[in-house]
């Protein structure tokens, strides 16, 4: 039996988008390569200690002391161990990845409870998307984005979209249809039972997915550093490299702790009215002060 | 005008409605329909109308398509053939822009399992309707805290309904209808999750709000007495069509076939009856201006431990106990006032369930008054054993 050419054509079909759509690629790396370095340039222009204390007054407001406490703990030690810059790399490379696959992965999440099609066309791409070997489509992107973050983003982007995507259209299927029914017998548009019954009732799953997606960003921001995507995996893969085991355990422990952290603020992040209800104490404190 | 016209209305479950309707046409049973088609008629050509500001049921078993004959009315399911005018206008032609409009304006609708938003606060629950419609927020939280007083949950609005018992739901469910202000109330078996002494007292709140606020209502029922106590008039279902429609009396009296006899003879008949039905005439009764010794009298005479006091002008004054009378005829003195206590009374209409549960409390005899307060006649413990030795009667 002859051999599908399957790789061949994955072969050309890279070199005629590398070659042919070239303006495309560099321009989608412009954009994202400066909104990096953007974000980068201003964290590295505020005081490490002030930062510290910025991070940890967000983290009090989303999450409980004792969290708050441990967080400030573990950010000073990065900072004690010099990888303060390379933290804020991996910071920024992880919070532009789960932005943008937040952005694209709720929307789709909910567009597939909407439409069959949609839903059919959707489920074997997210199966690709997750068990795909991550190696095999660093390469393509390093070869179409070159070497830096841009490719590292990118990468990250095609592990952690899925779980959101899941989630969202989990947690909206699961909105009992009486509840639904309810709110069209009372007058709701489609997009009114959207907002004020699926979404509010699917928030535990959609948050659940939104830490998913968090978590898996970070592990995959890490692998990325293979191909130039910078920060603290980038240090873990040098330390690997020369076989330097203090390097690579503290790179290591800094990931660990940026994972704990953000795993912890992502959990809370759901109970949304309690931390407006914090906002708005402190609000009025503050008020109290000026006055 | 009816204020409500179905006609013809079929609603086909299936993705082949016209071949079921084919057969529907010629007559084929929707069990036959099913084996040959796979398509269930959950309602199969059915036409009623409801008159402004009449209850009118929906009655049938488990199956036969009440919920979706009360669904096709506001459109939640579209109807596979037939017209629904609500008003004058066509409720199957309306746009999805009217058909909101309609929904959030003209229809309040109550279901069996609550369906109350769980996310939401109690007011925030009532206040749903108007919100779809844009209602600013204080304007619409003060209607709905309105509306919360008259179902007696006023103290309950920041509470979310997991926190509430199932009667209470109901409130909310019910108040939530309400908020809007819709001319018609759609209620899908709303009482039939409640334990039967909170179904009664809601029954009865039902009712007694219906007589300030006279809606059109559409309510869904499996239990024949909750229809024949809150209905105008009455429509049996089977298999998706309407066997009869009627009021109950007329059902009773003259079932239109051996299915509609078969099922209203089921129910125990004297739960329809009222205090009027069954209340006696006291073989005395005591004028206000009558002393004890003849109060003691009188008791004697009717082997009774009390007397009713009416005054000159029939209306029911109190009630007289043996023991006081007596004590005061040892005293020799003439009035009866001081020792005059409040009677039990109950209106006209209470219905025998009521008084059951009234009696069984205290043992005491109820006396009948009308809205005027003028007496009746009396229920006592005698009538209320006869009704049930003469056992099952017709109206
Ligand atoms: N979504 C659906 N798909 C297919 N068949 C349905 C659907 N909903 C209802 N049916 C069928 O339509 C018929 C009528 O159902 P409906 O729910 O209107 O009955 P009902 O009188 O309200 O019964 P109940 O007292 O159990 O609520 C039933 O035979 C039911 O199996
Ligand atoms: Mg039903």
């Amino acid at each position: 039996m002859p051999k599908i050419p399957i790789g061949d054509a994955v072969n050309s079909f890279i070199n005629f988008l590398k070659e042919d759509l070239s303006w495309v690629f560099d321009g989608i790396s412009g954009v994202l390569d400066n909104a990096i370095s953007a974000l980068e340039s201003f964290l590295d222009f505020i005081p490490p200690i002030a930062l510290i204390f910025l991070l940890c007054f967000i983290i009090l407001l989303v999450t409980t002391k004792g969290i708050t406490i441990w967080s400030f703990v573990g950010l000073l030690l990065i900072y004690d161990l010099e990888l303060w810059s390379e933290l804020i790399r991996i910071l920024v490379l992880v919070l532009v990845a789960v932005i943008l696959a937040l952005i694209i992965s709720i929307p789709v999440g909910i567009w597939m409870t909407r439409s069959k099609t949609v839903e059919r066309i959707t489920f074997p791409i997210l199966d690709f998307m997750q068990t795909m070997p991550s190696f095999v489509y660093l390469v393509p992107a390093a070869m179409l984005f070159g070497i830096g973050p841009v490719p590292g983003l990118l990468a990250t982007l095609v592990f952690a979209i899925p779980p959101p995507v899941r989630l969202t259209y989990l947690g909206i299927t699961q909105v009992p249809g009486d509840l639904k029914e309810a709110a069209r017998a009372f007058g709701a548009s489609d997009r009114q039972v959207l907002t004020k019954v699926e979404l509010p009732l699917s928030l535990p799953s959609i948050m659940a997915g939104v830490n998913q997606c968090i978590m898996l960003g970070i592990s995959m921001v890490v692998i990325a550093s293979m191909i130039g995507a910078p920060g603290l995996g980038r240090v873990v893969l040098t330390a690997v490299n020369r076989l330097d085991m203090a390097m690579g355990f503290e790179g290591g422990l800094a990931i660990v702790i940026l994972a704990m952290i953000l795993d912890r603020f992502s959990r809370k992040m759901g109970e949304y009215e309690k931390i407006f209800e914090r906002f708005g104490k402190i609000k009025q404190k503050l008020k109290g002060v000026v006055h | 005008m009816a204020k409500i016209v179905v006609q013809n209305l079929t609603k086909i479950y299936g993705d082949e409605p016209r071949k079921a309707l084919e057969l529907l046409r010629d007559g084929y049973s929707k069990e036959e329909i099913l084996t040959r088609t796979g398509q269930t008629v959950a309602v199969g050509g059915i036409s009623f109308e409801v008159k402004e500001g009449e209850t009118f049921i929906l009655m049938g078993l488990s199956g036969s398509g009440k919920s979706t004959v009360i669904r096709c009315i506001n459109r939640l399911l579209e109807p596979t053939t037939g017209s629904i005018c609500v008003d004058g206008k066509r409720v199957e032609e309306m746009d999805k822009r009217e058909l909101r409009a309609f929904r959030g304006q003209k229809i309040g609708m109550v279901f069996q399992q609550f369906a109350l938003f769980p996310h939401r606060t109690v007011l925030d629950n009532v206040a749903f309707g108007l919100e779809t419609k844009g209602v600013p927020k204080g304007e619409r939280y003060e209607r709905s805290e309105e509306i919360l007083v008259r179902v007696g949950l006023a103290g309950w609005k920041a509470k979310r309904p997991d926190e509430l018992s199932g009667g209470m739901k109901q409130r909310v469910g019910l108040a939530r209808a309400l908020a809007v202000d819709p001319d018609i109330l759609l209620m899908d078996e709303p009482f039939s999750a409640l334990d039967p002494l909170i179904r009664n007292e809601m029954q009865e709140e039902l009712l007694s709000l219906q007589q300030r606020i006279k809606k059109t209502i559409i309510f869904v029922t499996h239990d024949l007495g909750e229809g024949l106590k809150l209905g105008d008039r009455m429509a049996i279902m089977r298999d998706g069509r309407i066997d009869q429609t009627g009021t109950g009396k007329e059902i009773f009296s003259h079932p239109a076939n051996d299915y509609v006899a078969k099922f209203v003879q089921k129910v125990d008949v004297t739960r329809m009856l009222t205090a009027e039905e069954i209340m006696i005439q006291p073989g005395e009764i005591l004028n206000l201006l009558e002393g004890p010794q003849l109060a003691i009298r009188k008791m004697e005479l009717c082997d009774t431990d009390y007397i009713f006091v009416i005054g000159r002008d029939r209306k029911l004054k109190g009630i007289v106990w043996v023991k006081d009378a007596l004590k005061l005829a040892e005293k020799g003195e003439k009035g009866i006032q001081g020792i005059l206590k409040q009677a039990d009374t109950v209106h006209p209409t209470t219905s025998i369930e009521d008084i059951y549960l009234r009696m069984g409390r205290t043992g005491r005899s109820l006396a009948v008054v009308d809205g005027g307060g003028n007496f009746m006649g009396a229920v006592t413990a005698r009538s209320i054993l006869s009704l049930l030795a003469e056992g099952r009667k017709g109206p």
